[in-house]
């Protein structure tokens, strides 16, 4: 039989499509940190600690309150934004003027303590979340069984992704966005609420580190530190796709998913750091990112 | 004058004389494990509890022992629980460490035990390598060992018609180790292993690798991996449909905290291979009670069962040897058989291996689960001589 590079070709195509789904969480993350970076110019390193709450709101959902996946899909991103426009007020607005370091040293504080707390409440191995009865099971592609849940993951996190690029690139909303990234005195000027506009950004952002966090529950395990380990090849996604772009945070996060998992069959051994690899060399090259604009 | 100074000598002579003092031997004990990443609920401050009930089952004061306890986080990586070692060992004044999870990080501290000589009770790390090529004078390993768990679990799997095996194997001392062993035992009963794939540790998602684990069509998918990660793989392999398949899942190292995180749902059905559970024996539910409660509800691992019966049996080997002295303890330890209320009667080879029977359990199903915590049912019992490898094959060399 025909083989490529010693894998059937059969094998390969299951193997990309399981790359691009691992891709869809790093894009939604990546994305939500960018959308921060952008208004903010926050590096918000509680992005992790964000997701893994998104997961255990969903876990305390069906556990405590009786409500099933679909609720918590809305419900975690509503209740972990809030708790991120809490954040936004009380903590980050006071360092705003100060400089990026100390908005990174605050929120890498705040992820340390927030999964301190998550680990001595529930404990580090973790708690089951069943995947929702709608959506067990699979399609046998020919090449490979596909769980229907990963297919919804992949299009949720497509729809949610490009809905948020519309929302910024072509709305009037993203428009006064984009216009407060740029300048934002002079857009106060225009009678622009821009502090309003910050915090409801970063609830936003955080919000989508929570519905990540619900889409990841039922397959990775829900423990305090899920977010801890994503959210470094996160940021090597970000720094690759170039900081606050938002096309670039999209097509990097599928695409390094893609990359990432093609290397766990060709190399198995180099699959946790053929990310790294790559933002090395990106940096080399092109500082700003594939799709940043340089400074 | 003379008067006084008669009878502050008669006075410092009876205080001398009088034999709590003349025995007084303070320990101090260090617990060092993982405490906050994935290994933190099958070690962590579990097995600082379950050292504290040692001393006090002992009632160590008692017998003019005075024990005190520290723990660290080595976070599971060797330089942190190196430097760690070093420092209590150097400056702190620990005379023995007990736990050290995860083999990369045991295998370091082990060497510098021996370089201080000191003692390093294990029993969180799997390679047998730590009472094998690398032993030394210094270590005892009680729980369990990646020997034992091949024996177990592989032996099951290949009698039970799993003659071809794909292992997906943790990329780091333990996983590597659990993997020859477990090669060893399937090729001996006749089975073959047709491929392996080694993930980075710890990992998340292991779905690319179980597709080629499916691809290759073994009969079993040898999971050499532990903590995290097994909940992961397990997790995975029933959602890409693995068991369904008919391909069966060997999680060769699942801890009962595993087990817990899964639900029963998830691990029904797996067969794993434990030194130690806590609902197995009268003498055994009384304990884990009692560790339970001071533990948040959640009961011991056998990692946790493991640092109670190290400390204890340490502790008496210096009330027998009236010394804390290193070599004097070790060989006391050595040469007395091991009896407590968690592992049974047993015995400490010369290369520092302790030999226990190991035990067999399958996953209950949810029906059969009385409640939280009754996970497991008894397959069979694996003595110890069996279980665990003999000396004269461990390729350690140390003098009997």
């Amino acid at each position: 039989m025909f083989e490529l590079l010693g894998v059937p070709p059969q094998a390969l195509f299951g193997q990309v499509l399981l790359g691009l789904i691992n891709g869809s969480f790093y894009a939604i993350l990546s994305l939500g940190l960018a959308v921060i970076f952008g208004l903010l110019n926050i590096i918000n390193f509680t992005h992790g600690a964000q997701y893994m709450m998104g997961a255990f709101v969903a876990w305390m959902a069906l556990n405590y309150l009786g409500l099933n996946y679909w609720a918590a899909l809305i419900v975690a991103p509503i209740v972990v934004g809030a708790v991120g426009i809490a954040i936004e007020r009380l903590l980050l607005r006071r360092i705003a003027h100060l400089d990026h370091l100390y908005g990174l040293l605050l929120t890498f504080g705040l992820a340390l303590i927030i999964q301190g707390l998550f680990r001595n409440q529930y404990g580090s191995s973790g708690l089951p979340y069943a995947i929702p009865p709608q959506l067990s099971g699979g399609q046998n592609l020919g090449f490979m069984f596909l769980p229907n849940y990963r297919a919804w993951v992949i299009v949720a996190s497509l729809v949610v992704c490009l809905g948020t690029w519309f929302l910024i690139e072509k709305t009037k909303l993203g428009s006064y966005l984009r216009a407060a990234t740029e300048n934002p005195t002079l857009t106060q000027a225009f009678g622009i609420n821009v502090p309003l506009l910050v915090t409801l950004t970063y609830g936003f952002g955080v919000a989508l580190a929570a519905f990540a966090g619900v889409l990841a529950a039922p397959i990775y395990s829900v423990n305090p530190n899920m977010g801890g380990d994503l959210i470094i090849v996160v940021f090597a996604v970000v720094v690759i796709g170039g900081m606050g772009s938002i096309m670039g945070a999209i097509v990097t996060g599928f695409a390094l998913g893609l990359v990432e998992g093609l290397t766990k069959v060709f190399y198995p051994e180099g699959a946790a750091t053929v990310i790294f690899v790559i933002m090395v060399l990106v940096l080399l090259v092109k500082p700003a990112g594939l799709f940043g604009r340089q400074a | 004058m003379k008067l006084k100074t008669l009878l502050a000598t008669g006075l410092l002579a009876a205080v001398m004389a009088s034999p709590a003092v003349a025995q007084q031997i303070s320990i101090k004990a260090g617990v060092l494990n993982d405490r906050s990443g994935l290994y933190a609920d099958l070690s962590g401050e579990g097995s600082v509890i379950a050292a504290r009930m040692a001393v006090e089952d002992f009632k160590a004061a008692d017998k003019g022992i005075k024990v005190e306890i520290v723990s660290a986080d080595h976070q599971n990586k060797p330089d942190v629980g190196s430097t760690i070692a070093r420092q209590w060992y150097d400056q702190d004044g620990v005379d023995l460490i007990l736990d050290v999870p995860t083999s990369s990080v045991a295998l370091a501290v082990s060497q510098i035990t021996k370089e201080k000589n000191k003692i390093l009770i294990n029993s969180g790390a799997g390679s047998s390598d730590l009472t094998g090529k690398a032993c030394t004078p210094n270590t005892i390993h009680w729980t369990y060992d990646t020997y034992a768990l091949a024996q177990g679990t592989g032996g099951a799997m290949v009698k039970a018609g799993g003659d071809t095996w794909f292992f997906m194997t943790a990329d780091y001392a333990f996983g590597q180790a659990l993997e020859r062993d477990a090669t060893a035992v399937i090729t001996k009963a006749g089975g073959k292993v047709v491929g392996s794939v080694k993930t980075p540790f710890p990992g998340t998602d292991f779905s690319s690798f179980l597709l080629q684990a499916q691809a290759s069509k073994a009969k079993v998918i040898g999971l050499a991996n532990a903590g995290g990660d097994t909940v992961n793989s397990i997790k995975q392999a029933g959602e890409f449909g693995i068991t369904q398949g008919g391909q069966k899942l060997a999680g060769l190292l699942t801890f009962i905290s595993d087990v817990h995180a899964l639900g029963l749902q998830a691990a029904q059905g797996l067969v794993l291979t434990e030194a130690f559970y806590w609902d197995k024996d009268d003498q055994t539910r009384a304990w884990s009670q009692r560790f339970a409660k001071a533990n948040g509800g959640k009961m011991p691992t056998m990692v946790q069962a493991g640092v109670y019966a190290g400390m204890l049996h340490y502790l008496k080997a210096v009330e027998a040897a009236k010394t804390k002295d290193t070599a004097a303890v070790v060989a006391k330890m050595k040469a007395t058989p091991t009896d407590d209320a968690l592992f049974g009667k047993g015995s400490i080879e010369a290369n520092g291996r302790t030999i226990h029977d190991m035990y067999l359990y399958e996953v209950k199903k949810p029906s059969e689960s009385k409640g939280p915590w009754d996970y497991y049912k008894l397959v069979s019992t694996i003595p110890g001589k069996d279980a665990f490898q003999p000396v004269a094959e461990s390729g350690c060399n140390l003098p009997k």
